[in-house]
């Protein structure tokens, strides 16, 4: 049964791009993603048959995201709902009941061991920020092994609203896969230049966590794991104590956050300015992380850079 | 002797810290001569509505040439002192009273401002406009803030006779001389500079605070011009020690603990305050006695 209907999805499939090659192309299916990172990754692996749109746009924090009228409209018109999960969006599920969307929601972080938000890195001070001390972290996509079950879960979630397309998901995925496969060993291969003493950097919030697991690259935060908590002078003191303790060789901003305090305890610990990391939304465009690869290429060049010596 | 160092230890050990005290006291050198003089003027209200009007101007400033304290600084110089001109001359043109046409200001400008600055998927931080970042003063922000602390107290400095003369009689200064006007805009123009100082320090929504609280709790201990500014000082400049000092050491957030402990000694003061304060008004004196 399910050999024949693939069989019959793969003509279906011929016969669709040897249609749309003659006449006007089919109209693209809606699906809306719940922030620029997982948009990129919906859009990778459907390609032409799907029209991503995006909630919260490159650039943009969702930590502090306010849903608009219009974005209700989109995700009332979408037939598929892809978000992070891990607690990362939550706006949505309000979202999702006041605008009336039928769609499914489809989870894209899962099928591996979350990180818990308040692990090694946080300083403490930061207890009752809004992801709870008990929640996951839900930054999953700084470690590539995780953005391939990421793939998977969204080529499951485009086959189920798109039956028809099914093949050409699984197609594209295992094609998107290959080439995560070759970043993750990029990363790896770039983390070896840096010596192992000088593998750790100061950033702005603590989003960097499983960049940490994955390719053992030591992150010391400046605020908890959510961006709309403010820092306080003890907790502004602490952190200089422990980058001066710890001889971290660089800070990085991040494109989301604030870059003042950052510069300020560059001054004031000697630690090097290192550029900007992408961590929770692409660039625009013409920025230099317009998509999920380029965003991984991006913070791993920065690292080194600032890192090895 | 150990406990006061080790209550200060945080700025011998933080520059950051250094730099929150010394814009903390170049800003209680000033805003709080500029509050005195607001509220001689009953003008609190009025201070309130173009501090928040600096708000949008400062968002203007930020979507023209991004994180630029010029900018920031230029649009909010420019929108406060509109929005202090608008006000005045609604009240005078229209049948709303000013208390009305304040209110309508304030929450405009509050609007305006988060729209703007939320307007283009931006990254500055809305909190951080709205309660400052006395954590995160830079040499320029610095820089701004003692020039106007100096430049407001040479002012007042030079204009303090006249000043005084409009603001407590502006009927007869006008018509001696034309000098009048000139002396409600010299305020005016040095209010807004204050507000904009203030404004990088603490935000729209906190920055009046270190004006009129310190000025209000001086008004409940002396009836004299000359001990009320001087006393509105000293107790900015105390609440910003302590407030700071506070902060650190219970890890709060650095500027609401500083409007904190300046509400804190204007509590006390409207209990035990010597010239308007509630318990030496039922606790009878003595010359009535006889």
């Amino acid at each position: 049964m399910i050999h024949r209907r693939n069989v019959l999805t793969s003509i279906l499939a011929v016969a669709f791009v040897g249609g749309a090659a003659a006449q006007t192309p089919a109209p693209r299916i809606p699906v809306t993603a719940s922030f620029s990172i997982v948009a990129d990754l919906v859009r990778e692996v459907g390609g032409d048959r799907i029209e991503v749109s995006a909630l919260v746009g490159p650039g943009q924090d969702a930590h502090v995201y306010q849903p608009t009228p219009a974005d209700a409209r989109t995700i009332s018109q979408a037939k598929g709902i892809f978000i992070n999960g891990l607690h990362f969006e939550e706006f949505m599920g309000r979202l999702i009941k006041t605008a009336g969307a039928k769609a499914p929601v489809f989870r894209a972080a899962a099928g591996f061991e979350p990180l818990k938000a308040s692990g090694k890195h946080s300083h403490g001070d930061h207890k009752g920020h809004s992801h709870g001390d008990f929640a996951p972290d839900p930054h999953a996509w700084h470690s590539v092994p995780n953005v391939k079950a990421y793939v998977g879960n969204i080529s499951k979630g485009l086959a189920q609203i798109d039956p028809d397309g099914a093949t050409v998901y699984a197609q594209r995925a295992a094609a998107y896969i290959e080439k995560l496969d070759a970043l993750d060993r990029e990363i790896r291969a770039a983390v070896e230049d840096i010596p192992k003493e000088r593998r750790i950097a100061v950033t702005t919030h603590d989003a960097f966590a499983y960049l940490a697991r994955e390719y053992g690259i030591q992150f010391v935060t400046l605020q908890g794991v959510s961006t709309d908590t403010e820092i306080s002078a003890a907790g502004l003191g602490k952190t200089i104590r422990e980058v001066k303790a710890r001889k971290a060789p660089a800070v990085f901003i991040e494109n989301i956050t604030d870059p003042r305090k950052i510069e300020r305890l560059s001054k004031e610990t000697g630690a090097k300015l290192g550029g900007t990391l992408y961590s929770d939304a692409l660039s625009k465009a013409d920025g230099p992380a317009p998509t999920y690869i380029e965003l991984m290429r991006h913070n791993i060049r920065q690292l080194k850079q600032a890192l090895a010596p | 002797m150990e406990g006061i160092a080790s209550l200060l230890a945080p700025f011998a050990e933080f520059g950051f810290m250094r730099r929150a005290l010394a814009g903390c006291v170049a800003l209680s050198v000033s805003a709080p001569l500029i509050g005195v003089f607001l509220m001689l003027r009953r003008m609190s209200l009025v201070g309130d509505a173009i501090q928040h009007a600096i708000l949008p101007g400062a968002a203007l400033g930020y979507l023209v040439a991004g994180l630029s304290l010029g900018a920031m600084t230029l649009g909010g110089l420019v929108a406060g002192l509109a929005v202090a001109l608008l006000a005045g001359l609604i009240t005078r043109t229209t049948n709303l009273r000013e208390d009305t046409a304040i209110a309508t200001f304030y929450i405009l400008s509050l609007a305006l401002g988060v729209t703007l600055l939320t307007a283009r998927g931006t990254n500055v931080d809305v909190l951080r406009v709205l309660f400052g970042s006395v954590l995160a003063l830079d040499d320029a922000t610095l820089l701004l803030m003692t020039g106007v602390s100096s430049i407001t107290v040479l002012a007042l400095a030079l204009f303090l006779r006249p000043m005084v003369l409009e603001f407590a009689d502006s009927g007869f200064l006008r018509s001696v001389s034309a000098a009048g006007g000139a002396m409600h805009f010299l305020f005016l123009g040095l209010a807004v500079l204050n507000m904009v100082a203030a404004f990088h320090a603490l935000g729209t929504l906190l920055s009046i605070g270190i004006m009129i609280l310190p000025a209000a709790t001086a008004r409940l201990w002396t009836n004299d011009l000359t001990r009320l500014m001087a006393s509105s000082v000293a107790i900015a400049l105390a609440s910003c020690s302590v407030g700071l000092v506070a902060s650190y050491h219970l890890e709060l957030a650095s500027g609401p603990a500083i409007i904190l402990v300046a509400g804190c000694v204007y509590m006390a003061s409207i209990l035990a305050g010597r010239a308007g304060g509630l318990l030496p008004r039922l606790i009878p004196r003595r010359h009535l006695e006889g």
